[in-house]
């Protein structure tokens, strides 16, 4: 079953650290995702930028408001998502409990919808229906 | 058979002390907790039918996995479930129907122990793990479990509720973990059961019949955990249990009032109750790895082998409250260290660590940390000091049993002091 495990960090702690140590953690992240796509796991994963280029749509009277910077007013920013494959909720715990990135901060996993998946992937067809 | 009386207090018993093991198989089975449970009571209904003809099986157990296995395929082709799409169900239909098993004895308790370890698992709040546990594995009503905790139904059935579809839509799964994840997750599993233990076991649980209930439910818990993973932790937990269970009928008076450990009656203790605890912890300690269950278990088995409190080896005791806080360095394990120092050096040395604690700013808020030192300060025949510490700590304690004892406690330095107050 699918999972999507949000990786977040607190981004100025983590610019603060030396280059070699940044590119090290990266070259870590890349490595492990590797290592999960090899096994058939990752099926999919973007790096976000960072969350000061952020916008936020909210309806604020009836209309679309476009507020700049991440909706959630926390320390730690959302800085990347992995779509994994997994067996269950503890498969997707030890698989994710192993990659670099929960180092610089807490990973959530979250089980996708599979109802809601299936209407997507029917292109919303029988969500009418 | 022989009368329907005789076959109706059979089916009863079996009913005990099968059904928690059938709801266990039949959910790892089903995978659905509420589908397992309909199904459960329509095997139940078909043996209550089928038996008297045909003589009880010889193995229950199996006979009612079977039968609720076909009555939750039933169930399932009738209602198509909101949440499971078509191919899901066929795809779990086809998995129940191909569920070829012997439902062997070994296989039936190990669904069991699947059970507790998704009931207890780390997604689920943990004031819903309990409920769950005592529901799901423990077999309890939800009143019963409702009247334990001191709430209404309707909360306790919402908690419940809100447990199963945490594991459902979560994808928790069941199973036992991995040998990795093992240790830190049997120490949540332990934390539940010892939870369960001490809701039944608290001063402010009162008598009633459903506390009793619990504590024999945690016990009957770390054995069928026991049985299954033969690990120090678990056998130090049930040692810990069984050496506080030997305590019970002495440290309660008839007027429903605490008694404390030292002024405890010991002949009626139960020695079969310590005898095995105490079995358990030499175990335990034997196999290494010592965690803090068994080293509480082994202060208790010190207090155990004292004919009185003045009897007792308070440097032993204070030696493994050392080693305890070496594994749990936390200031409730410091303050009960700092009490047997009083008892094995005297009030003083207690005292100077009690009031160290305090002023680093921890357990201001504890009541117990200010009826120690109300108690070590007592002795000291400082009895203006203590009854100010007696009524610091009567502001704090919430317990009814505990309040009472206070209260005597702060008559008794009153008096001594002369002191007396409008």
């Amino acid at each position: 079953m699918k999972f999507v495990c949000l990786g977040y960090f607190d981004e100025q702690q983590f610019n603060a650290l030396p280059e070699a140590e940044r590119q090290s953690m990266e070259q870590c992240c890349l490595a492990y995702d590797n290592e999960l796509r090899e096994t058939g796991h990752f099926i999919g994963g973007e790096p976000l930028g960072p969350a000061c280029n952020a916008v936020t749509l909210r309806m604020q009277n009836g209309a679309v408001a476009v507020t700049e910077g991440p909706f959630a007013e926390t320390k730690e920013v959302l800085g990347g998502i992995l779509m994994l494959e997994a067996r269950d909720l503890n498969h997707a715990i030890s698989l994710m409990s192993q990659h670099p990135g929960v180092r610089i901060g807490p990973f959530e996993i979250r089980s996708v919808d599979p109802e809601f998946a299936e209407k997507m992937e029917r292109g919303g067809k029988s969500a009418t229906a | 058979m022989s009368g329907d009386a005789s076959f109706q207090s059979r089916m009863d018993q079996i009913y005990r002390s099968e059904s928690g093991k059938v709801l266990a198989s039949l959910i790892r089975l089903i995978g659905d907790m509420d589908v397992a449970e309909d199904a459960l009571h329509d095997a139940f209904t078909a043996a209550i039918k089928t038996w008297p003809q045909s003589s009880i099986p010889e193995n229950p157990a199996a006979w009612l996995i079977t039968t609720g296995k076909f009555k939750a395929i039933d169930v399932l082709r009738r209602r198509s479930r909101r949440h499971m799409l078509e191919p899901e169900l066929q795809r779990r239909l086809d998995e129940i129907e191909s569920a070829n098993h012997s439902f062997a004895e070994q296989d039936i308790q190990d669904d069991r122990l699947r059970l507790i370890f998704t009931c207890c698992h780390p997604a689920i709040d943990p004031d819903i793990q309990i409920p769950l546990t005592l529901r799901e594995v423990c077999g309890l009503t939800t009143e019963e479990i409702a009247s334990a905790f001191l709430t209404s139904r309707s909360t306790m059935a919402q908690r419940i509720v809100r447990g199963k579809k945490k594991i459902q839509e979560a994808r928790i799964p069941f199973s036992i973990p991995s040998t990795a994840e093992l240790p830190e997750r049997l120490d949540s599993v332990l934390a539940v059961v010892y939870l369960v233990f001490n809701e039944g076991y608290s001063a402010s649980a009162g008598q009633c019949a459903i506390r009793f209930e619990l504590c024999s439910e945690a016990i009957r818990l770390a054995r069928a955990i026991l049985s299954l993973l033969p690990e120090p932790e678990v056998m130090g937990l049930l040692a810990l249990m069984l050496l506080h269970e030997s305590r019970r009928s002495a440290r309660l008076d008839d007027a429903g009032d605490i008694v404390l450990l030292e002024d405890q009656d010991r002949s009626r203790w139960d020695q079969e109750l310590i005898a095995e605890g105490r079995q358990w912890v030499e175990r335990a300690m034997k196999l290494g790895g010592v965690g803090h269950y068994t080293l509480q278990a082994a202060i208790s088995c010190v207090h155990a082998d004292a004919s009185s409190a003045a009897q007792t080896d308070w440097n032993q005791i204070v030696l493994l409250y050392g080693l305890l806080f070496r594994l749990r360095p936390t200031p409730v394990v410091e303050l009960n260290q700092a009490v047997a120092i009083a008892m094995r050096d005297g009030p003083e040395a207690g005292l100077t660590r009690i009031d160290a604690l305090l002023q680093r700013g921890q357990l201001q808020d504890y009541h117990l940390a200010h009826s120690a030192r109300g108690e070590l300060l007592r002795r000291n025949g400082r009895f203006e000091q203590a009854a100010q510490a007696f009524e610091l700590a009567l502001g704090l304690a919430r317990q009814e049993p505990e309040r009472r004892l206070l209260q005597r406690k702060l008559r008794m330095v009153e008096s001594s002091s002369g002191v007396k107050r409008a």
